[in-house]
């Protein structure tokens, strides 16, 4: 069956545009490989998570937009997995390579939207390979899919900075699991030397925003010890970690929960060879497109935080645009239908984004974290590549991490270079002289995930 | 490692974490399980053997690569639980790509 729209993600970004562009009569499908709607800003959203308040009222507004989505009756496909993209079919169309339990199946559209969203930014700190080391990304999605909190909060440390670093440490509080301490690493002045940034995010309408994240930050710190401008950590243990550790200091635990803010994942949208540009602001990369999500390939198009990192707001006003600018493309509205339809989610998506500038600065991430300065430090968790194992590949010669990955296998693992991918360029730039964002990513491959061999028989059937 | 924490309103399934039983929630996923069942490690690395549990639980780091039900390489943070689920550690063959 032929789609007018295939949209990859059902979070706030692909919900927003598959309800627009079915509005306007596109016959459209949304694939996702979680079991339900919401992405991960909103796992769960559906579950027994939405009734509970201590995950506070930004991700109970999730609930209202799965139960629109549900509503609108546009077709989807959860628990499955995209392992192929082929955007230029020899029917002029768009192939997916789809996977679920059943097995593996293809389908066309004329037009795919990408709504794949964030990733937790990589964080390779000494010994963040240990057991016990995780993402405060990790620690959200056992409370919103499972529930769950940290078994020994008084073990249990959050290190790093940037708003969902206190958003998860209140929510952790609120449901009476404190973490023992927060090790923060943003600088000491960087608030005050981005006093402008906040003047201007107020002045664009982002004072809203900013109460709320002073609010929560407030909450935080009257109830959990804090170390300010922490540097130099690292996670410590043999089998499995036993104590994290700071320039000044040692704490035992045997839960670190870290994180440096999130960037788009560029998995899929590399995989198909779409052009990228380094964001200097956010420090990482990100596929190139306009405001409407037009990206370097006719027929695909990228909604949300998978273009840049905007938040779940600005997600649903870019999905909605996105979605509208497809049904434009294929002739269902003209360029003044699109800009009537789309007036108020351009609004609101400039309102959404007013703080960007100042959070971006605020919590930019440390040399430290792009770039580890221990040799000894794991890059490559996958094939366990050390730092100073690509330094010695890029001192002799490797220009980018697709040299790398030809000398360690590093990129080569299960991750397919997703997580160790801006490690290793950063690396390379830094042992080679050039400016950050020069050495590239990893072109990744398809299968995009490992499918079962008996699933890729099936397809030959 | 983890708790769930007790709810009236949510439903629990039992599953077996290297045989032994564990209730998680409902929507809980295969290495959700683990983290409840208070293992401390989840997979054996194919380089050098050393244990890791999950990092990301979003479906990035493939460090919760486990063997589900006989099946090795699952991704598990992407696997709900079903009743009666068998997780059990993955132990370090080289795999990538396609699995078994
Ligand atoms: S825990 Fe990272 S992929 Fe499953």
């Amino acid at each position: 069956m032929t789609y007018d729209l295939a949209i990859i993600g059902a979070g706030p970004a692909g919900m927003a545009a598959a309800i627009a562009a079915q509005g306007q009569g596109l016959v459209t499908i949304v694939i996702d490989e979680q079991p339900a709607p919401g992405g991960q800003i909103f796992r769960g959203i559906e579950g027994a998570a939405a009734q509970d308040r201590t995950l506070g009222a930004d991700y109970a507004a999730g609930a209202t937009i799965a139960r629109n989505f549900r509503a609108s009756g546009v077709e989807a496909r959860f628990g499955t997995t995209l392992w192929h993209l082929e955007p230029d079919d020899e029917d002029g169309l768009c192939t997916l390579s789809l996977a679920d339990a059943e097995g593996t199946d293809t389908l066309q559209a004329r037009r795919v939207i990408l709504a794949t969203g964030a990733q937790e930014r990589p964080v390779p700190i000494p010994g963040w390979q240990l057991p016990g080391v995780m993402t405060a990304g990790a620690a959200q999605i056992m409370l919103k899919t499972t529930g769950a909190v940290p078994a020994e909060p008084k073990r249990t440390v959050l290190a790093g900075q940037g708003p969902l670093l206190w958003l998860l440490a209140v929510q952790m509080l609120r449901a009476g699991a404190a973490p023992a301490l927060i090790l923060e690493t943003r600088p000491a002045d960087r608030i005050r030397e981005n006093m402008g940034l906040a003047t201007n995010a107020i002045a664009a309408g982002g004072a809203g925003m900013l109460w709320k994240g002073a609010k929560l930050l407030a909450e935080a710190r009257l109830a959990i010890p804090i170390h300010r401008a922490t540097t130099g950590l690292r996670a410590e243990g043999d089998q499995r970690l036993r104590h994290v550790a700071w320039d000044g200091g040692r704490f035992a635990c045997d839960l670190l929960l870290l994180h440096e803010g999130v960037i788009p994942a560029t998995h899929v949208p590399m995989a198909i060879g779409l052009e990228h540009a380094w964001d200097a602001a956010q420090r990482c990369w990100r596929p190139m497109t306009d405001e409407r999500g037009a990206t370097s390939h006719d027929r695909i198009a990228i909604a949300g935080d998978g273009g840049g990192i905007g938040g779940w707001e600005a997600a649903v006003a870019s999905g909605r645009i996105v979605g509208l600018d497809q049904a434009r493309r294929l002739g269902r509205i003209d360029e003044a239908g699109f800009g009537m339809a789309a007036a108020p989610a351009i609004a609101a998506r400039r309102r959404a984004l007013a703080l960007r500038p100042f959070l971006d600065a605020v919590y930019a991430p440390g040399a430290a974290v792009l770039c580890p300065p221990d040799d000894a430090t794991i890059a490559c968790r996958c094939e366990e590549v050390t730092a100073g194992q690509v330094r010695a590949a890029a001192r002799l010669g490797a220009t980018g991490p697709n040299q790398v990955k030809a000398y360690l296998r590093c990129g080569m693992g299960a991750c397919q270079g997703r997580l160790c991918g801006p490690t290793v360029a950063a690396l390379i730039e830094e042992t080679r002289g050039l400016p950050p964002g020069t050495a590239g990513l990893t072109r990744p491959r398809a299968p995009y995930k490992p499918i079962t061999v008996g699933a890729l028989a099936g397809l030959a059937e | 490692m983890f708790r769930a924490q007790s709810k009236a309103h949510q439903e629990t399934i039992e599953v077996f974490v290297e045989g032994s039983a564990v209730r998680v929630p409902q929507g809980a996923t295969a290495a959700a399980a683990v983290l409840i069942a208070g293992l401390f490690r989840i997979r054996e690395t194919a380089v050098t053997g050393a244990p890791r549990l999950p990092y990301c639980m979003m479906g990035v780091c493939f460090d919760c690569l486990a063997e589900i039900d006989g099946v090795a390489n699952r991704q598990s943070c992407m696997v709900p639980v079903t009743p009666g689920m068998r997780i059990n550690v993955q132990h370090g063959a080289r795999q990538t790509g396609a699995a078994g």
